[in-house]
């Protein structure tokens, strides 16, 4: 076990990877001598070379088109998107060209492409550098989608990814980059726990209500967790892991056991990743269920100004005011929402 | 980076006139720095060239003709014509190795014939029986893009992998005069002079993008914009086969060469609709059609071969009844093509399994079995 931060656990995922495999290349704007903005990449493009650790010009769709030109010749392109907000002029080439080729060419061409995208608030930023576009991508067919919340996760699930024959969308929570945790290094692809990349994890067990999270809410559901349990609730956190597919087993298995629901995430409510679990699951589960399953989400607006924030975020407290609603207990709501006890 | 902006110019005749070689009449005039690129069209030794060129090219106008008569008849649900166009895509087509990749957009179907793909292929997504045709690695060619430009990025990324692998193949990425417009060939054309990519740009200005005149997409010779992005580029007559042929050989030796990228923009008309959707009566003047009839590129080459002696009446029929015979079987593949099973909705969706889509293959399954049990049971 090593402790590293959650940016170097990503930086060690990708030198293994590139140390495994050749044809693996990492494409983006300031990845080289910068070691990109975030130093995701540091020290990367002197130990590999400027042809493997690739400075490209400033033009996200350019990165794109050209990273599925390299797959198509053989290449295992890993692209760094700056900023969660810069991703959209790649959209087109994402979603009508990475996503749909092996479809389109009924399964002869592959797109191992690994998109890197450092995502969500927290920080401090300028408008276009907080925002979480995940449920775009969740949407699209052909993508696999996934999210780390801890340094071991994003070591290995980076490695995986690359090694995954799919185009994967790697949402990498910008404000959790410098925390600390431990690292197996030695560990297989899998990681010291053998999940697979489509695997979620259960992150605390507990039996009163499930609360879903994925990337930077992960530690903050933990943290309502350990918040809930002094006031007797016991709360089960599952880490999502992967976005698309969702692990519904694992989280059915939960829900059964506790017959409540909490989602969580940073991103707008209203057709975001949350209403698709919620629906998932009272499909899945309606016998089950005690109480219909809440989301707890950013608001449907434009990502804020920083000073406005943490207003936007889901915290420890609306989390918590989030498992009070699907317990029964007061709350928020109480009193307004319909059906309420 | 470098500074001898010299370098980057567009090569083209007077006032920026199109480079020709022949003339609508089928005259064939010399010329300095393309003849070299042709000399083994000289001689005896080039007539079977020759005129395996002009079979091809009026063969893949047969093609054409077949594939709007078959979405006339409901056989196929679309069909890009690219009457008139054969030169340009002949011409180049003719240039590239089998090692070299090709990334058209979706009107390359010469293209694709020259390169030997099977009929059935050529029409499989026209017909909807699949989303493409070929297998891309047999051809080295990519499927039709459909996204206009997109696919300049593809060749561009293709080729920074030839680059990087040290090979000395090239790629060729083909579009129209609406596709340089776009953003991504755009892109593509920073990208390939920064990475000095071995990709050719081969624009045919067919002067419409649907409804639109290319003036609606460039101010000035398409052409004119490589040189600006570090590209030299040459302007052809796009329906002058020949012209075609030697400045995609001079582009194409220049890549595998490692030197670098190159536009070549092939001035041409989309003789017919922009797809057999289309009905361009609604916006071009007749007038205009039968100008750019009289410079036809088969007839401007049957002539060439004509006057040259290489090519007779025998030759004519024989070329005629090959072309009928390929128009047929290209009828034929259509008409008895099968319709994909309908378990193919969820098949190469992704390159391993999936668990939401492979519960709703199983959800589908059960639903079509149900659907037939019933069916059955009410016999």
């Amino acid at each position: 076990m090593t402790e590293m931060t959650f940016a170097k656990a990503i930086n060690a995922g990708l030198r293994r990877a590139m140390e495994r495999d050749s044809k693996v290349v990492l494409m983006g704007e300031d990845i080289g001598k910068l070691g990109g903005v975030f130093r995701i990449t540091d020290g990367l493009q002197k130990d590999f070379g400027a042809h493997r650790v690739i400075d490209t010009p400033l033009a996200e769709s350019g990165i794109m088109g050209t990273a599925i030109g390299m797959a198509y010749r053989g290449y295992r392109p890993v692209i760094e998107i700056q900023f969660d907000g810069f991703v959209y002029p790649a959209f087109d080439q994402i979603v009508s060209q990475v996503a749909k080729l092996h479809f389109r060419t009924l399964g002869r061409v592959r797109m191992p492409i690994t998109i890197r995208i450092p995502f969500g608030g927290g920080i401090g930023s300028p408008e276009h550098h907080s925002e979480s576009p995940e449920a775009y991508f969740v949407h699209t067919a052909g993508l696999r989608v996934v999210s780390v919340s801890n340094p071991q996760d994003a070591f290995s699930m980076i490695q995986q990814a690359i090694a995954c024959d799919d185009p994967v969308v790697f949402f990498e929570p910008k404000r959790r980059y410098h925390d600390k945790g431990d690292v197996d290094e030695s560990a297989g692809l899998e990681g010291p726990a053998g999940l697979g990349m489509d695997t979620a994890r259960v992150a605390a067990q507990g039996t009163d209500v499930t609360l879903v999270a994925y990337g930077p809410l992960v530690k903050t559901c933990l943290d309502a967790a350990v918040a809930a349990s002094d006031e007797g609730v016991s709360v089960e956190v599952i880490d999502l892991r992967s976005l698309s597919p969702v692990d519904y087993p694992t989280l059915e298995t939960s829900v059964r056991k506790t017959g409540r629901l909490v989602i969580a995430h940073e991103a707008s409510q209203t057709a975001g990743l949350g209403a698709e679990l919620a629906a998932a699951i009272t499909e899945r589960c309606f016998y089950y269920l005690e109480h219909a399953p809440v989301r707890v989400t950013g608001f449907d607006v434009p990502y804020p100004n920083s000073r406005l924030e943490t207003h936007h975020l889901p915290d420890l407290d609306r989390i918590l005011d989030g498992v009070d609603r699907a317990l029964g207990r007061p709350n928020s709501l109480s009193g307004i929402e319909e059906g309420e006890e | 980076m470098r500074t001898e902006v010299s370098t980057y110019q567009m090569i083209a005749g007077d006032d920026g006139s199109p480079i020709q070689l022949l003339s609508p009449d089928g005259a064939r005039h010399p010329h300095e720095r393309y003849d070299r690129f042709l000399q083994d069209l000289d001689g005896e030794n080039g007539k079977e060239l020759l005129l395996k060129i002009y079979e091809d090219m009026v063969v893949a106008r047969r093609i054409d003709a077949e594939g709007t008569a078959l979405q006339r008849q409901g056989e196929v649900g679309l069909w890009p014509p690219f009457v008139g166009q054969e030169a340009a895509q002949i011409g180049s087509a003719y240039a590239i190795r089998p090692d070299d990749f090709i990334f058209p957009s979706y009107r390359e179907i010469a293209v694709a014939y020259v390169r030997g793909v099977p009929l059935a292929d050529l029409v499989r997504q026209w017909r909807g029986s699949a989303n493409s045709g070929w297998d891309p690695y047999e051809f080295n060619m990519a499927p039709s893009q459909v996204v206009i430009g997109a696919q300049t990025l593809h060749a561009v990324g293709y080729g920074m992998g030839v680059l990087f692998d040290g090979a000395e193949s090239a790629v060729i990425t083909y579009f129209g005069d609406g596709a340089t417009s776009q953003g991504d060939t755009n892109e593509s054309m920073v990208f390939a002079a920064s990475f000095q990519a071995p990709v050719v740009f081969f624009c045919q200005n067919n002067q419409w993008a649907i409804s639109e005149p290319v003036g609606i997409q460039a101010h000035v010779p398409i052409a004119l914009r490589a040189p600006g992005f570090g590209i030299p580029s040459v302007r052809v007559d796009g329906n002058d086969v020949l012209a075609c042929l030697a400045a995609a050989r001079e582009a194409l030796e220049r890549a595998r060469s490692g030197n670098g990228p190159s536009f070549i923009e092939a001035v041409t008309y989309r003789m017919g609709p922009h797809t057999t959707a289309d009905d361009p009566t609604r916006y071009r003047d007749a007038n205009e059609l039968e100008d750019w009839k009289e410079r036809d590129p088969i007839s401007r080459f049957e002539a060439f071969l004509t006057t040259r002696g290489i090519l007779d009446d025998a030759g004519r029929a024989r070329v005629a009844e090959k072309a009928d015979s390929v128009g047929a079987a290209l009828r034929d593949a259509t008409i008895h093509m099968p319709d994909p099973a309908p378990e193919a909705l969820f098949e190469h969706v992704y390159a391993g399994p999936q668990s939401i889509l492979d519960r709703q293959r199983d959800h589908f399954g059960r639903y079509r079995a149900g659907i037939e049990a019933g069916a059955e049971g009410g016999q």
